[in-house]
């Protein structure tokens, strides 16, 4: 960016942390008004699109995993979806139900690492987990075994809690005995506590007080908190149906970055991830969660995205309250997956990722032979939304510190919850002062 | 002092380096064993070389990861790949039986702002490399065990035999055997616990080629379970599809001479 030392001022900061990818950001600032602002992605691309095509349908949740080590669950949940609709195929109830399990174990784990080890740090002045154990060790240990019974779940059903193996097209390849869910059921119990606690943790954090104007988007379901099914719904009145998605949403390119930004169509940005689905899905908490999310203190909806580290550790609650009564209703489904036959045509499906919706749609042929793919990560999604955040906080920054302005972009982002491998770690901070 | 620690990221899904994230119950052990002076997930702390253990993930992609494999490797005294990806090239390296700008044109409207190789390649590739854990992800256990001996100044090791052997102390039931599953077992490393057989699914590989592996016998299998060329090649390229004996095993029953 071209500066010159008389009348600029170069900001420049190192890398973005505790974030899944890498990316930076670039301001440019003009008697005090922000002229040009980037955020960049330069997660290598892996053309996950591209690789796809000429592969079998029943290979795709495993390949579209390799997208994101922290929410494997996601992408595999989606592309199952997307495929069981285009062969029609129908799931029983109780693998239905196992579904939900699963993705609750991957909401306690992607929450807890969030919450724990990138988020908080920021609000209590810590550099990382490991200076923050030294301070708030209970905490950080309650946060490790929140993680860890999320992974457990993960691992029951899919073997492993990273790239699980056990999830394909029309349920899964086994399903768990009553007796391994029972000693899960034990656990959760514990971890109940623990997320409760985590609530008032969070909830005694200063938050910064930002209200902006954001059109939130989420899944809405009939009668659940939405994880693996629901119409697609906004703060700005959208009501579509998953299939009608390209219709109400766009993605386009910018030179600047390695992921596709997306909008609204004919408005802008959008804002995906807990705070949008707690906004959006308010009275599907259930009593309890929704008891806890008033004592908080925050009137729901909330437009403001600090209040985001809140509203994660109140799904984990629901997570954990969802898990126990799931494994309490259990029992064993006649098959663990439902047979498929491919057919020709579109499958499409949207689920609730830890940090927001995923879209995929899948072309195949008759043999189930991926002609084209399309996968629209909850990141990519947000970015948009991330540059107008900055944009909003940009002024502010000019008389801060490097190191400080650096802290105030990050903390921001981290609201998100980026996982820029997904769309696309390391946010360079360059700001340009003409 | 501490031996100063350091991971790093290439192209990959930071599944692998999740891993030390997962290690809830050591983690907070670990950190107190070593100094992660490099870990940009998890700490917002960088500091510069020289480290004693460098982990790298990921496999290279773009002409700038190719030149700062180079630094990282100039870094460190050790250089660990962890994962598929930085070993063997990942599922990524599919681009490499394709042409590059297909895969632009097929992902982004603008091609030309993407800056790319046309090959995903695994470190080794590039720079030498004192260790390399398999696996997507690795296994959280064969890491510990690595950082262990790398701690004590021994030199790692973990198992190289193949995954039914591992399969058959689980106790599992043949899948290959009662399910008629073309399970890639017989041929890649152990490690992973066995998890597919045990979940009633032929393994995929995701643990790369065990020692030795006997590929033409194990070509000639897959295509006994009744898969079609395009099938049995799909199955070997998969996420460690670009190492050596497979490769050769797949390119070799592409091109009809098994």
């Amino acid at each position: 960016m071209p500066s010159s030392k008389a009348t600029s001022r170069t900001i420049h900061v190192s890398a973005l942390t505790r974030v899944e990818g890498e990316g930076a950001l670039h301001l440019a600032v003009e008697a005090g008004k922000v002229v040009d602002l980037r955020f960049e992605i330069f997660e290598p691309p892996r053309f996950f699109e591209a690789l796809l095509r000429g592969r079998h349908a029943a290979e795709a949740p495993d390949i579209a995993a390799r997208i994101c080590g922290i929410c494997p669950v996601a992408y595999q949940m989606s592309a199952a979806h997307a495929f069981e609709r285009l062969f029609h195929v129908q799931i029983d109830p109780a693998v239905r139900a196992l579904r939900r399990l699963f993705y609750c174990g991957e909401w306690m784990e992607s929450h807890a690492l969030h919450i724990h080890m990138l988020a908080a740090p920021d609000f209590l002045g810590c550099e990382s987990i490991v200076t923050l154990a030294e301070k708030e060790r209970p905490a950080v240990e309650r946060g490790l075994r929140l993680k860890q019974v999320g992974n457990a779940i993960i691992a029951l059903l899919g073997g492993r809690s990273v790239h699980p193996v056990g999830a394909c097209i029309g349920g899964f390849t086994r399903v768990p005995r009553p007796a391994e869910l029972a000693a899960l059921r034990e656990r959760l119990a514990r971890a109940h506590d623990d997320a409760v606690a985590c609530v008032r943790w969070v909830a005694g954090f200063d938050l910064p007080d930002r209200h902006l104007d954001i059109e939130f988007v989420a899944l809405r379901h009939p009668s659940e908190y939405p994880m693996n099914e629901g119409r697609v719904v906004s703060s700005k009145g959208i009501d579509c149906a998953q299939e009608e998605f390209d219709d109400c949403f766009e993605e386009h390119q910018v030179p600047h970055s390695n992921a596709l930004h997306a909008k609204v169509k004919g408005r802008g940005p959008y804002f995906l991830g807990p705070l949008a689905r707690m906004n959006l899905n308010f009275d599907r908490l259930g009593p309890e969660v929704a008891a806890l999310a008033r004592a908080t203190g925050i009137s729901f909806p909330s437009a403001n995205p600090y209040t985001s580290i809140i509203v994660r550790a109140l799904e984990l609650v629901y997570a954990v309250a969802e898990a126990m009564r799931i494994i309490d209703a259990y029992e064993p489904p006649p098959a663990p997956s439902a047979p498929f036959r491919p057919r020709a045509g579109i499958g499409r499906a949207i689920t609730e990722a830890p940090r927001g919706m995923l879209y995929q749609m899948y072309e195949t042929d008759e043999r189930g032979i991926i002609r084209s793919a399309r996968i629209v990560p909850p990141t990519s999604q947000n970015q948009a939304q991330m540059e107008a955040d900055l944009r909003d906080l940009a002024p502010g920054l000019l008389r801060r510190s490097q190191a400080e302005a650096t802290r105030l972009c990050e903390t921001a982002i981290r609201n998100y919850d980026p996982c820029i491998s997904c769309a696309t770690h390391f946010l360079k901070l360059d700001i340009v002062e003409r | 002092m501490k031996p100063r620690v350091a991971v790093f990221k290439f192209a990959s899904c930071d599944g692998c380096q999740l891993q030390f994230l997962n290690a809830e119950d050591e983690l907070l052990v670990l950190t107190q064993e070593v100094d992660l002076v490099s870990f940009p997930e998890a700490r917002s702390r960088e500091l510069r070389g020289p480290y004693d253990i460098s982990f790298v993930e990921g496999s290279i992609t773009t002409p700038q990861d190719a030149r700062r494999i180079i630094k990282v490797r100039a870094d460190s005294r050790a250089l660990i790949t962890i994962g598929a990806c930085a070993t063997a090239g990942g599922i990524q390296a599919l681009r490499n039986w394709a042409s590059i700008e297909d895969y632009k044109r097929i992902v982004y409207p603008s091609p030309e702002f993407i800056s790319t190789l046309s090959t995903s390649t695994p470190i080794s590739e590039h720079v030498r490399v004192d260790f390399e854990i398999w696996g997507c992800p690795i296994d959280k256990r064969q890491l510990l065990a690595v950082i262990r001996s790398l701690l004590s100044g021994a030199r790692p090791a973990l198992p190289t035999h193949s995954v039914c052997m591992e399969c058959k102390r689980s106790g599992a039931v043949c899948v290959a055997v009662a399910q008629g599953e073309p399970c890639l077992g017989p041929v890649t490393r152990a490690g992973c616990g066995a998890i597919c057989p045990n979940v009633h699914r032929g393994c995929y590989g995701c643990f790369g080629p065990s020692d030795d592996p006997n590929m033409p016998s194990f070509a000639a299998l897959l295509r006994q379970h009744g898969l079609s060329r395009d099938e049995a090649v799909r199955r070997l390229r998969g996420i460690n599809g670009y190492v050596r004996p497979l490769r050769d095993t797949s390119d070799a029953i592409e091109q009809g001479d098994e």
